[in-house]
């Protein structure tokens, strides 16, 4: 491995520019809004940089929203075919009325 | 003219036909051809009825050709091909033979002028998709494959029970407008809604695709789900119901999208996102709308194939296509790479690449109609989809922390398919007239005025932002190896689970009346035992029934004895 090609994003410094890259062009964008005469629909796109806002806004709110989702969705990965104790623990929380191992039993 | 009309999905039956009896250069030369070759007669057609019969009192049309089918013609012949191209290094008879039959049934579907021939193309596309499901042979494919296929036909079963009351009620199977006054137009709804992946019944297509093989997938993702759309945008035009249906669907997927591991289910989400700004535009239901709906159809079989090609490579040369393994990729893969970051622009509809020309009708209609809820649901799936699909599939699978995979390019052909879908995702972007005039209606609408460029550009920007700041703040949520639960969860294990409790009460109860029969009957025989004991005291309580035979005989003795003596 040390003796490797430096490829273009091992750099941090690419990293930063590219990042750099993004900034200004979000800037431009807004700053674009008071040059370009738009023509609207709705009144929503009146407001002083609704789509920036919205964009941003909504997928803030979505990483939580979901991130928020993994506390109850989340099982292991072999969920299945091979249930971990966490996800039959896990299961029994959700509904009390599953995965009460050994209560029928075989018949005799 | 010198040729014979034939239906489109006859060259590929009999080319599936075909390849069961060649092998090597000769098979892939055929494979490539039947598309080519069907696509140059299919431009040839006229519009019209081509082919037109009586069956039982009814006419049937199996081979319609009009602006709405012939667009979807065209791209399933695209897609085909594409397809096939990507496929080219396979050695494995079961899969080309279903995806050649697979598509045929697309295009079968499409052109069918009557319900019972899109019923008969309907299942067709289930029993033949499901081989390449089935043709990854695992355990976990083949499990998956049965649910999609109990799924899919139970989505033509509720189809032919529609088409029945629909013939009896109207008198004609005729497939054209077919609306919602009747229990017949809600029955076709729920069977066409079930391969569109509609919310509740969407699970089939997020359990299977990502269980398919590599190249199998890429033939699912064009074919089932636009089927779909194509028969509600021909029977339901402007059905209300379908805007809020639709806007659910682009919303709701993201969610999951976003803690998806699999990178190959996050596209299937993805899917769903996608065509849901389909049904909406369905459900809108004026010429731009159907325009955009349609023209997104097309758009998306193509961007989509890209994406799961991509993402195919990805697995077919690491093995490997969870976001939490991979990683670091560009440094060896780097023209999938490229590749890949052309088709998430076009899905996220940045200007330029295709997404944008035909998923901005949508909006406008929807703003225009007055839905103005629908709309912002919409911007805010549009900036949801940039954020998994635009953003996640390329960054965990070629960028973010190096995993230490050094796997290179896939082969050639697999490039070549890419390089194609690519080259036409970006084609359509710039040139979008091309695509316009294809398109059902004319509307003379022109993507690129300033406001919706400058729009659409600060949205996505943003979101890009938005990504970055939550990822440089630690808030955005890592790759883990997981399940996600989704509606799925309640047939793949509450109902079952459900089901065994039901039986082991169930055998509970049983052996518990059976054990007290049983106590019951012990006690009875007991009682007349013991009553019998205290009735017979001479002969039979100590003697076996021998010792009674033996006196009988011994009395019988006697009595023949005494008669000799007299």
């Amino acid at each position: 491995m040390k003796d490797e090609k430096k490829y273009l994003f091992d750099n941090p410094k690419n990293v930063k520019r590219l990042l750099h890259i993004l900034y200004v062009c979000c800037a431009l964008l807004v700053v674009l809004d008071f040059v370009i005469h738009r023509h609207t629909m709705h009144d929503l796109e009146k407001l002083w940089a609704f789509y920036p806002l919205y964009g941003f806004i909504s997928c803030v709110v979505l990483v939580i929203v979901a991130t928020w989702m993994r506390t109850f969705l989340m099982r292991s990965e072999d969920y299945y075919y091979n249930p971990t104790e966490t996800d039959i623990n896990n299961d029994s929380l959700n509904n009390n009325a599953l995965n009460k191992e050994g209560e029928h039993h075989v018949d005799d | 003219m010198w040729m014979i009309e034939l239906p489109p999905f006859i060259p590929f039956f009999l080319g599936a036909l075909i390849l069961l009896f060649t092998r090597g250069m000769l098979r892939s030369a055929i494979m490539i051809a039947i598309p080519i070759v069907s696509a140059i007669h299919l431009s040839m057609i006229p519009e019209g009825i081509h082919l037109q019969f009586t069956f039982l009192d009814y006419q049937l049309a199996p081979y319609r050709v009009d602006k709405l089918s012939i667009m979807f013609g065209y791209v399933f012949h695209i897609a085909a091909l594409i397809g096939i191209i990507y496929s080219l290094h396979l050695r494995d008879t079961m899969q080309q033979v279903s995806a050649m039959l697979y598509a045929g049934s697309a295009l079968g579907a499409v052109f069918a002028g009557d319900l019972l021939t899109l019923f008969i193309f309907w299942e067709l596309l289930a029993f033949t998709s499901v081989f390449l499901i089935w043709a990854r042979r695992t355990q976990r494919s083949y499990d998956a494959g049965m649910r999609y296929l109990i799924i899919q036909v139970l989505s033509g079963v509720i189809l032919l029970v529609g088409t029945l009351f629909y013939a009896y009620e109207n008198k004609t199977l005729a497939f054209d407008y077919i609306g919602l006054d009747s229990v017949a137009g809600w029955l076709i709804l729920i069977a066409f809604g079930i391969k569109c992946a509609f919310p509740i019944a969407h699970n089939w297509l997020t359990d299977t695709y990502p269980e398919a093989t590599v190249t199998g997938t890429v033939f699912l993702s064009a074919f089932t789900t636009k089927v779909a759309v194509y028969a509600l945008a021909r029977a339901y035009p402007g059905a209300e119901i379908l805007i809020y249906i639709g806007a659910a669907m682009t919303c709701f997927p993201i969610f999951f999208a976003v803690i998806e591991n699999d990178l190959r289910r996050v596209l299937a989400y993805s899917l769903i996102n996608q065509v849901g700004f389909m049904v909406v535009g369905i459900g809108i239901g004026t010429a731009l709308a159907i325009n955009g709906a349609v023209s997104h159809a097309f758009n998306d079989v193509i961007f989509k194939g890209l994406l799961f090609m991509s993402m195919g490579a990805v697995l077919h040369m690491t093995g490997r296509i969870n976001g939490s393994d991979l990683g670091g990729l560009y440094k060896t893969m780097p023209k999938t790479t490229i590749l890949c970051i052309v088709g998430a622009a076009s899905i996220s509809a940045f200007p330029l690449f295709s997404g944008f020309v035909s998923k901005s009708m949508v909006m406008s209609a929807a703003i225009e109609e007055g839905f103005d809820w629908i709309w912002l649901m919409l911007l805010f799936a549009s900036a949801g989809v940039f954020h998994h699909a635009g953003i996640k599939i390329p960054y965990f699978a070629f960028f973010a922390h190096d995993s230490g995979i050094r796997a290179n390019d896939p082969p050639n052909n697999m490039l070549l398919a890419m390089a194609i879908a690519a080259a036409l995702c970006i084609a359509i972007g710039i040139y979008p007239q091309a695509l316009y005039s294809l398109l059902p209606y004319d509307t003379g609408y022109n993507p690129y005025d300033a406001t919706h460029v400058l729009a659409q550009t600060q949205l996505l920007c943003f979101s890009a932002l938005a990504f970055v700041w939550l990822n440089l703040k630690g808030l955005y949520p890592p790759e883990l190896r997981s399940t996600n639960l989704d509606l799925d969860w309640i047939y793949r294990r509450a109902i079952p689970n459900a089901l065994q409790q039901m039986f082991s009460a169930i055998w509970q109860a049983d052996r518990a009346l059976w054990d007290s029969l049983k106590l019951r009957l012990n006690i009875y025989l007991s009682y007349f035992s013991g009553k019998n004991n205290r009735l017979s005291i001479l002969l039979s309580r100590n003697y076996p029934s021998g010792s009674m035979a033996m006196w009988v005989a011994v009395v019988l003795a006697t009595y023949l004895f005494l008669s000799f003596i007299e």
